[in-house]
């Protein structure tokens, strides 16, 4: 047992309290999300969130679904820790980021957590290998290893005979699956998904879909965001907001968790 | 209970390598900015290149000439009058030991004309004065044209000209019977004198043998400047005992003095104007800083989706500030190089035209410093400008670094304009 995961378990030994109480049986949920405000300043404020809470165990593929403007990418930036809610507590592996400064917020997104954005985010004048091996720039790695690394990660999306291609000579699909590899290349315990599908053709976003449950079926947990009610029908869970509001879970319905791969992907 | 995480540390290979893409994909901006950097240090070095190898190459030829030459002129006596050194002056400050030779001229009340036609109050500033014979190696100078005074042409109505002289008169060339007006008559010129570095008095001078001033022009004799060159070791304690020996009834009415000790100080007095020079390089330099910094934080507001990316991917504020600074460093050692680059093949250009020792100021640089801080600031222009950099580099860094990272990501505060601009 690695130090971080014996930290892991001190907290959750520590805030036994928690709300959700869906920790009996199965793996352990490896974000928590209770009670989340999140306002805007302005007259009148906006409410972006109001009291939101779900968790997410490992090896889940949930999708969390809802029109423009319901809250879904605020909801990932807090998930994600690029911001703080106004109130409530997220918990990413029983770590409450409320209580981490900012080094250690970056160590975790580092380390833990996951990000595809809609737009790629690909630095064009880098190889995909290279692409991908930045994803574990900041987590203390060496060239040669992240390189491997990234390696394997391109070899699992489908992609290891085009690692020497630049981001530009790829389809966006192609590209896609880069940016796919890129948030899993650090084994992160979950990954968010922002609109994965967004920029993509009818074809490529059901490829992109098949990539992300092949994913998880060898036991990534990723969390899909996205505004298409029929790209989240394909997912076993589906969240759905309006308005900042949770308004369905379909939590215990089709909770599909894969044990067989949770070591791989924590 | 605080839980810890392990947080990674940028490697100093991979900052560097983030440096070099972050200019690699600016290369227009990036080239030119450095360029402002490399205008202000190649102009710095320049600067200092070219007085310290002008200032090499007027010491050079002071070497050349000797610093071992004394001047003796006839100072003004208590009553304000011009005196008079006596007519053995000469022979007495040769039997001084460490003296080598002995030469002096003295000046006539003559004018010197181009021609009788010419009105008596345009003397052009020139004097004629009697010199003696071995006048021309003692001072270091030798002939553009023709021949000196010898034993001969010293008796008859027969005139050198200074260069300065020879260039009033309009006379450049000799020619058999090419003679000027002197004195009331025709005196033959038989020759003309360079340009003399050490005594520039010579060479405004129209001179005469002693005999042909005593015979012609009513010159009473007395020397009014003797040229004294004594061993270089002694040349101190020569300098104390000439006034006494030249004129022992009055020493005070006596001035010596060295012109290499002069043109030294002129020298130095040349390299401090340089400070204008040096100053104009520095506020060039201050411009290229300034377009380094300006360049990163524009930088900093275009990228803010790239360092929305790498929070994301988990870089910490100080990666991200780290990097900034790191390209800006890099950027201005560029500029810095190319600048020295530049500047010292300009001085050695230059200075290789002009004939002088080729002095390129880092080495120039390290003496100065020793002496007094006065280049201190544009003895590292490199170091200045990363600094400079560096500094102002912090500003548009803490407020971007200082946010949470969702707002240079694409965010529903950001508004869809910022979450839709595609990547760099």
């Amino acid at each position: 047992m690695s130090a971080s995961d014996a930290n892991v378990l001190d907290t959750l030994s520590m805030e036994p309290a928690l709300a959700t109480g869906q920790r009996r049986g199965g793996p352990a949920p490896v974000l928590e999300v209770e009670a989340l405000d999140k306002l805007y300043p302005g007259e009148p404020p906006v409410v972006a969130l109001s009291q939101v809470s779900f968790s997410v165990r490992a090896g889940e593929l949930v999708g969390i679904v809802g029109p423009s403007g319901s809250g879904k990418t605020t909801l990932l930036h807090l998930m994600g820790t690029l911001d703080r809610p106004s109130s409530g507590t997220v918990r990413i592996t029983g770590l409450d980021v409320a209580r981490l400064p900012d080094r250690q917020l970056s160590a975790l997104r580092a380390t833990r957590i996951g990000f595809v954005f809609q737009q790629f985010f690909l630095a064009e004048h880098q190889s995909a290998l290279d692409n991908v091996a930045d994803g574990l720039l900041y987590a203390g790695a060496g060239i040669a290893e992240r390189r491997a690394r990234a390696a394997e990660a391109l070899d699992q999306v489908g992609l290891g005979a085009r690692s020497r291609a630049r981001p530009t000579q790829l389809s966006g699909g192609e590209r896609q699956r880069v940016a796919i590899a890129r948030a899993l290349v650090g084994s992160p315990a979950i990954v968010l998904a922002d609109e994965p599908t967004g920029n993509l053709d009818s074809a490529n976003s059901q490829a992109i879909l098949a990539l992300l449950e092949a994913l998880n079926a060898s036991g990534a947990t990723i969390l899909v965001i996205t505004h298409e009610r029929e790209i989240a029908k394909r997912l076993p869970r589906q969240i759905e907001l309006l308005d900042g509001r949770l308004v369905a879970d379909s939590a215990g319905s089709s909770p599909t968790p894969a044990p067989a791969g949770a070591s791989q992907w924590r | 209970m605080t839980a810890s995480i392990p947080v990674g540390n940028l490697r100093a290979s991979d900052l560097a390598r983030l440096a070099v893409v972050g200019l690699r994909t600016r290369k227009l901006r990036a080239s030119l900015s450095a360029l402002g950097i490399a205008i202000g240090v190649a102009a710095i070095v320049a600067v200092l290149g070219l007085s310290s190898s002008s200032e090499a190459g007027l010491l050079a030829e002071i070497n050349r000439l000797g610093t071992n030459l004394l001047t003796v002129t006839n100072g003004q006596s208590v009553f304000g009058q011009a005196a008079e050194l006596p007519l053995v002056g000469p022979q007495m400050i040769g039997r001084i030991g460490p003296v080598t030779a002995v030469q002096y001229v003295g000046s006539t009340s003559a004018e010197v004309f181009r021609s009788p036609l010419i009105p008596s109050i345009n003397t052009n500033a020139l004097t004629v004065d009697a010199a003696s014979l071995g006048l021309l190696a003692d001072l270091g100078t030798t002939m553009a044209h023709g021949r000196y005074l010898n034993a001969a042409t010293a008796t008859e109505p027969v005139c050198v000209l200074g260069a300065a002289a020879a260039q009033r008169l309009g006379i450049d060339r000799v020619y058999t019977g090419e003679r000027v007006w002197l004195g009331g008559q025709w005196f033959y010129v038989s020759g003309i004198l360079r340009s003399s570095v050490l005594t520039p008095e010579i060479d405004s001078s129209v001179l005469v043998g002693f005999p042909a001033a005593m015979t012609y022009l009513g010159f009473d004799g007395h020397p009014s400047e003797i040229y004294v060159r004594a061993a270089t070791s002694q040349v101190a304690a020569v300098d104390s005992a000439l006034a006494a020996t030249a004129n022992p009834e009055s020493p005070d009415e006596v001035d010596v003095s060295q012109p290499s000790a002069a043109l030294v100080a002129q020298a130095d007095a040349q390299s401090a104007l340089n400070g204008l020079f040096l100053g104009l390089g520095a506020v060039a330099l201050l411009i290229g800083a300034v377009g380094v910094a300006n360049i990163m934080v524009i930088s900093v507001l275009e990228r803010r989706s790239e360092i929305g990316l790498r929070r994301a991917l988990g870089a910490t504020r100080s990666h991200v500030r780290t990097q900034f600074v790191a390209e800006a460093i890099l950027l201005s050692l560029a500029g810095g190089a190319v600048g020295v680059a530049l500047g010292a093949a300009s001085t050695a250009i230059y200075a290789s035209a002009r004939g002088w020792a080729v002095v390129v100021p880092p080495a120039r640089l390290g003496r100065r410093t020793g002496r007094r801080p006065r280049h201190r600031g544009a003895c590292r222009p490199l170091a200045g400008a990363s600094r400079g950099a560096h500094v102002a580099d912090r500003g548009p860094l803490e407020r971007v670094t200082g946010q949470p990272p969702a707002v240079p990501l694409p965010s529903c505060r950001a508004g869809p304009s910022l979450a839709r601009s595609a990547p760099r």
